[in-house]
């Protein structure tokens, strides 16, 4: 076990794959809380969809794949979160629309130029060969503003989350904190999903938080146990992956998977 | 009953002068004028889509009135206890009935990021004024219907000293914690003075504890005036009958056999 570890360590992309997806983890789980809580969990799906779109756009071009990404991606945060907040148009319909229109632009963007080939691949399944010092420096910044935020604002988020009506009432601004976690969940999506892959990054949202919420009884609780488990789940996967020659994102989203089963369990068990 | 009688201009903590509410759609409710005074249990009922939610959000400031004012005095939009509508899902929510009570205590935060010692000490406070201080620890989704209630109302508790509007308080509770529910409101308003405004289908409340109910029909205000006044108005009267046939066994808050 040792040796493996020294051996993944040995590898300079190696590192900056773990030290780019740990963070990504963390904040995904973080954001993931509050995602999956006022039931926003399709955004994250649906964002990803179109990330997969805008990269494929990008490569098309020839442009920098996050110089490209990044706005899309944000500009389809604000429109699926005011989607899902109009239940009138049938919000997870429409998210689904979003998703699929975005990944067939994708496919047809890049069968009529490059063809379907290994970077479409890895942009749909993850690599983690795609990580360069930028993305370590970019996911360092990410995560710092993240963690920020959500500290400073843990009290408005929790009271958000719980009952927004309350919490209109009580002078806080609920759209602009909206706002702010479709933005972060964004920038988290276009920054995970090249390790994850695009079909794969809304796992790492979505698990840590349900994983979480089986045996947690407090908000508090639910948040640092996510937190915990999805830097455990990303860290421990990307060593299956090293040792088994398996895909990164498809091994960190099993483990995350197997974590969720065993968490399940237990709270099922420690409810009688 | 200990109600005070002949309020004078000084008590007025509400007064709502040729108010005009609506949407982008249209108007909801015109000329709706009534004054609550403190100490006043007011009761706000009327049929679905009769603008009572619309009221609500006007007299929490989250709605602009089209013309008319409201205007507060000794209290301000932000210093309401409100009590909302539970949602669907807040039912399963992975909180500790302190983490929820405390988060009343959001409007006094201003710019500051995290509690301090007299907002944990007011939620302690108000756990223990309605006698669920047992429960601080436990998962808010464990409870009974009629449990989330009270930590919601301790939790309204924290964001005001004055003044609860309360939606629908017991529309998903069963008779008996129904009971409890309207018993407790009640004492906080007889005995600690706290001004109630009470949005409600079950016009039982008005007949038991209100001391001046609001009537709203389509467009307007069908009555506004003192229970006592509601009870004998040929309005009231007929609003009484028809609800008391739509809910036949709860009618005096208790399970009746059929």
């Amino acid at each position: 076990m040792l040796t493996l570890l020294s051996e993944i360590f040995s590898y300079s992309f190696l590192v900056r794959a773990l030290i780019v997806g740990s963070l990504v983890a963390l904040c995904a789980a973080l954001l993931g809380v509050s995602l999956v809580l006022k039931r926003y969990s399709m955004i994250g799906d649906g964002l990803s969809h179109v990330g997969f779109g805008a990269l494929s756009i990008a490569m098309a071009m020839n442009a920098a794949p996050l110089a490209v990404a990044i706005p899309i991606v944000i500009i389809a945060a604000f429109l699926l979160l005011r989607i899902s907040q109009n239940s009138r148009l049938g919000g997870d319909s429409a998210i689904a629309l979003i998703a699929s229109a975005s990944l067939a632009a994708g496919v047809l963007v890049t069968s009529l130029t490059s063809g379907l080939n290994a970077d479409v691949y890895s942009y749909m399944f993850g690599s983690i060969l795609a990580m360069s010092d930028g993305d370590v420096y970019l996911s360092l910044s990410l995560a710092a503003v993240v963690l920020m935020l959500f500290i400073v604002f843990y009290n408005r988020i929790f009271a958000i989350t719980f009952d927004e009506s309350f919490a209109r009432a009580t002078g806080i601004r609920v759209s602009r904190y909206n706002m702010l976690l479709a933005l972060l969940t964004a920038l988290t999506i276009v920054i995970g999903m090249r390790i994850m892959g695009t079909m794969l990054i809304s796992g790492l949202i979505i698990f840590p938080a349900l994983t979480a919420m089986r045996v947690c009884r407090s908000f508090r609780g639910v948040v640092i146990t996510s937190a915990v488990i999805s830097v455990f789940a990303f860290f421990t996967g990307m060593v299956l992956s090293y040792a088994l020659r398996t895909p990164a994102g498809a091994s960190i989203v099993a483990v995350n998977a197997l974590l969720f089963c065993v968490f399940a369990t237990v709270g099922k068990i420690a409810k009688r | 009953m200990a109600l005070k009688e002949n309020k004078t201009e000084n008590d007025v903590l509400i007064r709502c002068k040729d108010l005009a509410l609506g949407y982008e759609t249209g108007v909801v409710l015109a000329d709706v004028n009534f004054t609550v005074h403190a100490g006043d249990y007011l009761c706000i009922v009327g049929e679905n889509g009769s603008g009572k939610s619309t009221l609500i959000k006007a007299l929490l400031g989250l709605l602009q009135p089209r013309s008319g004012e409201i205007a507060f005095s000794g209290v301000s939009a932000r210093e309401i206890g409100y009590l909302p509508q539970q949602t669907a899902l807040q039912k399963d929510f992975p909180a500790s009935v302190y983490e929820v009570v405390l988060s009343g205590c959001a409007n006094g935060l201003g710019r500051a990021p995290f509690y301090g010692k007299a907002q944990h000490a007011r939620a302690s406070a108000n756990l223990a004024r309605l006698g669920i201080a047992e429960l601080a620890k436990a998962s808010y989704r464990t409870l009974s219907g009629g449990q989330q209630q009270r930590v919601l109302l301790a939790r309204a508790l924290c964001a005001t000293t004055k003044l609860l509007l309360l939606d629908e308080p017991v529309a998903a509770l069963d008779p008996i914690a129904t009971n409890d529910l309207y018993t407790l409101i009640q004492r906080l308003n007889r005995e600690e003075g706290i001004t109630v405004i009470m949005v409600s289908h079950d016009v039982s409340c008005a007949l038991h504890d209100a001391t001046h109910v609001l009537q709203l029909s389509e467009h307007g205000v069908a009555f506004f005036g003192t229970a006592a006044a509601y009870r004998k108005s040929p309005t009231g009267a007929r609003f009484l009958r028809c609800a008391c046939t739509d809910y036949p066994r709860i009618r005096f808050g208790v399970w009746e056999e059929e």
